[in-house]
């Protein structure tokens, strides 16, 4: 006990300033990728052809990449400095449409839920996470808001063990084959109305496995999903962002 | 017998032609020598070769002599199992059986391991998962305890049968499997531009040591010796992974000790070693770091330095912490003798990494069969009680050394290039990588087809030999010491189920 007080004094306060203060990431951090139709040639298909996660297409013309699919690994950046990663890690979204970004445009981020249900979980919101097959690094990077750098308990957002006590069900991973009953029994346990949220490429259209017969390609062939959370794995300010939008407190 | 056979080095290629197909009474024979003679099963598995047969192949290893030992043999049907005589080789017959369909006959424990289709027997339905048959303890007043596929806490899925007698556990039965992705699968025929992607997703807090050992194979297959730098900045990463990992299994297991101090500071620890790889690399578990033939980014003098102040904080408050933790007689008095995994059970088991190190074992890939920047690593932290409390004091020691490590690699790095071209990979070669990941041994092994494609990509990733140390850890134990003994392996489902 004599140790652990001077201790908690010199570890001192952890807790972010966030979302009164925007946070400090990495320089090299690669956030919501920027789309300058003006330096792209008409006939390039650098981008397309470079792509490992087949992203991006060219439609009328225009590039898109589809951040459900995409990595965030560059490969993309090409020569005509047409396609740059930013800063910006605000990057969920309440429809799967939505994450189609075309040259130019800008995303269009989360909508609060409709009223009723804001009114039910805005201010407490209990989660239950289900792994159908991801990499533990969206779950790390969830879990990790459990800590006081993030605090996620301030925001009145719990992670339950039971589905029978939970309003939503996070799910991480693309829904393997041998993941796929589990995951509907946790879905038809939760009481209605329930939330699905989906995090990390993986859970939104099959990640870097979305060619594996047996990998799944995604939550939202199964399950009504409510909050797109794109990244892989999402930066735990993506996600908390994400969740924040969505309870209509940001 | 044994002398011809193939020997060569951690990194090392061979011809496939310089392999001899052995008979298969001949290649059982070999394995049950060394592994009497004490060499480990690093590698074992089944390949479509060009006939009707499938072919067997297994890579032992001679720690001692820091020797990779290649052996190959074929067969249609069935094979002899050594599992009774060396329980180390149980998991990889049963692999080879699910896979390939190939009876390991004589094997005590044949059921599934990840309820995968058979690549062989197209026709054949595969089991259901969660479809066995447990071992069952019989008696008056036993009873089971089944818990999962999802079970509490943010955590990947699996099924867990504890047989007890009162709150005793006399046995428990791990079934894993829910996590297959068909890793080995899609990657034949590669490698692709996925695949790099899809190396560094194969187990998430692995991401460096599961991409090194791919890189490291692509480099020796393509004939490439990375630069100084390069080698550098990925042994910086390397630590830096098993530094973020340790802290953060440190706090976890201060919570399930109820001593919730350690877990705070831990948990926003780790968070900031992750941010230092995102320093590096924009990533936080270091995505986007490892090419084949080098790294993405270069540190530069102003980087470096910026890292090493951060660095010193963090060691600081880490070293505040954790004391805290190991300095507490309620703390570890839970953990002592609780969880025991002996030296000779670790060593039957064939444990690697920090499990096997607690039991006693010295084995570090890092110390047996170094890599180009590992001259500056000293010698494995052993410790020999084998409880929850010897690997929590493995991964003090352990936190220490790669404090330093990363502290004196960033002092000197290396100038020059970070990357360079990875031309083909050779045809009809086999290729060996073993890497130490924080959890243990890494292992991939590459088999060339006639184009230097991918004919078979085996992977191996510590959680494979280690979840039957957790199971044999747990007997005799209380039900109720299954987190804390779960926390002190902390292995990956999906690392496992690959």
């Amino acid at each position: 006990m004599l140790k652990i007080i001077p201790e908690r004094f010199r570890q001192g306060y952890r807790t972010s300033a966030f979302p009164r203060r925007e946070p400090q990431l990495s320089a090299r951090f690669r956030g919501v990728p920027q789309i300058d139709g003006g330096k792209c040639p008409p006939t390039c298909h650098y981008c397309v052809d470079n792509c490992p996660m087949q992203a991006i297409t060219r439609v009328a013309g225009k590039v898109v990449i589809d951040l459900g699919r995409c990595l965030f690994c560059a490969k993309c950046v090409c020569p005509h400095d047409a396609i740059s990663f930013s800063a910006d890690y605000r990057l969920a979204v309440r429809e799967r449409r939505q994450l189609q970004l075309s040259a130019d445009d800008s995303l269009e981020l989360a909508q609060p839920l409709a009223d009723e249900l804001r009114r039910l979980f805005g201010r407490s919101l209990k989660l239950r996470q289900v792994s159908a097959g991801g990499c533990n690094a969206c779950e790390a990077d969830f879990n990790v808001l459990g800590v006081p750098t993030f605090d996620l308990g301030r925001f009145g957002i719990q992670v339950v063990a039971s589905p029978r006590h939970a309003d939503g069900l996070l799910v991480t991973g693309p829904v393997t084959a041998n993941m796929r009953a589990a995951l509907l029994d946790t879905y038809a346990a939760l009481p209605e109305p329930r939330l699905v949220i989906v995090s990390g490429a993986c859970a939104i259209s099959g990640g870097p496995f979305a060619a594996s017969a047996v990998a799944g390609n995604g939550v939202d062939e199964l399950l009504p999903v409510d909050l797109y959370v794109p990244g892989c794995p999402p930066h735990p300010y993506t996600l908390l962002d994400g969740l924040l939008r969505l309870l209509g407190r940001r | 017998m044994v002398d011809s056979a193939v020997r060569i080095s951690n990194n090392d290629v061979v011809a496939l032609a310089d392999v001899q197909l052995w008979p298969l009474p001949r290649f059982i024979a070999a394995i049950d020598v060394e592994l009497a003679g004490g060499a480990r099963v690093v590698s074992y598995f089944a390949h479509h070769g060009g006939t009707a047969k499938v072919e067997l192949w297994c890579v032992l290893a001679h720690d001692d002599r820091g020797e990779l030992m290649v052996l190959r043999s074929h067969s249609d049907a069935e094979f002899p199992s050594l599992a009774a005589r060396h329980p180390q080789i149980q998991l990889f017959e049963r692999e080879i059986y699910e896979q390939f369909s190939l009876v390991p006959v004589g094997h005590p424990w044949l059921k599934p391991i990840r309820f995968e289709p058979s690549w062989r027997d197209h026709a054949a339905s595969a089991a259901v998962i969660g479809d066995f048959t447990p071992y069952q303890v019989a008696g008056e007043e036993i009873h089971e305890v089944a818990v999962g596929p999802v079970h509490a806490g943010v955590i990947e899925p699996g099924h867990f049968r504890f047989q007890c007698h009162g709150e005793e556990v006399k046995h428990l039965e791990i079934s894993l499997g829910f996590q297959h992705r068909g890793v080995e699968h899609l990657l034949v025929g590669g490698p692709t531009a996925a695949t790099l992607l899809q190396m560094e997703a194969l187990a998430g807090d692995t991401t460096i040591g599961h991409t090194s050992a791919y890189c490291q194979l692509c480099e020796s297959l393509g004939g490439v010796k990375i630069t100084p730098a390069a080698a550098r900045l990925r042994a910086i990463a390397l630590e830096l992974e098993r530094l973020a990992n340790h802290v953060g299994d440190v706090g976890a297991l201060s919570g399930d000790t109820g001593f919730l101090t350690t877990a705070s500071y831990c948990g926003s620890i780790r968070g900031n070693i992750l941010n230092l790889s995102a320093d590096i690399c924009g990533n936080r578990f270091g995505r986007g770091l490892l090419r084949p033939g080098g790294v993405n980014f270069a540190v530069d003098e102003a980087l470096a330095q910026d890292l090493l102040e951060k660095l010193d904080a963090i060691e600081d408050e880490t070293n505040g912490a954790i004391a805290l933790f190991y300095d507490s007689p309620s703390v570890l008095a839970r953990m002592d003798g609780v969880g025991c995994v002996s030296m000779a059970v670790a060593a039957e088991l064939g444990l690697v990494g920090p499990a096997a190190r607690a039991s006693g074992l010295v084995r570090d890939v890092r110390q047996h069969y170094p890599g180009v920047a590992d001259d500056d690593f000293t010698a494995a932290e052993v410790e020999n009680a084998g409880d929850v409390q010897a690997r929590a004091l493995v991964r003090r020691r352990e936190i220490a050394a790669s404090f330093a490590l990363v502290r004196q690699r960033l002092q000197q790095l290396p100038p020059g290039e970070v990357a360079l071209p990875v031309a083909s990979l050779l045809p009809e070669h086999i290729g060996v990588a073993l890497v130490e990941g924080w959890r243990g041994e890494i292992v991939h092994v590459a088999i060339t087809d006639d184009a230097g494609r991918f004919a078979r990509y085996k992977v191996v990733d510590p959680s494979f030999h280690n979840w039957s140390g957790l199971a044999m850890a747990l007997r005799g134990q209380q039900i109720s010491d299954f987190p804390l003994c779960n926390k002190s392996f902390n292995l990956s489902y999906c690392g496992f189920d690959l």
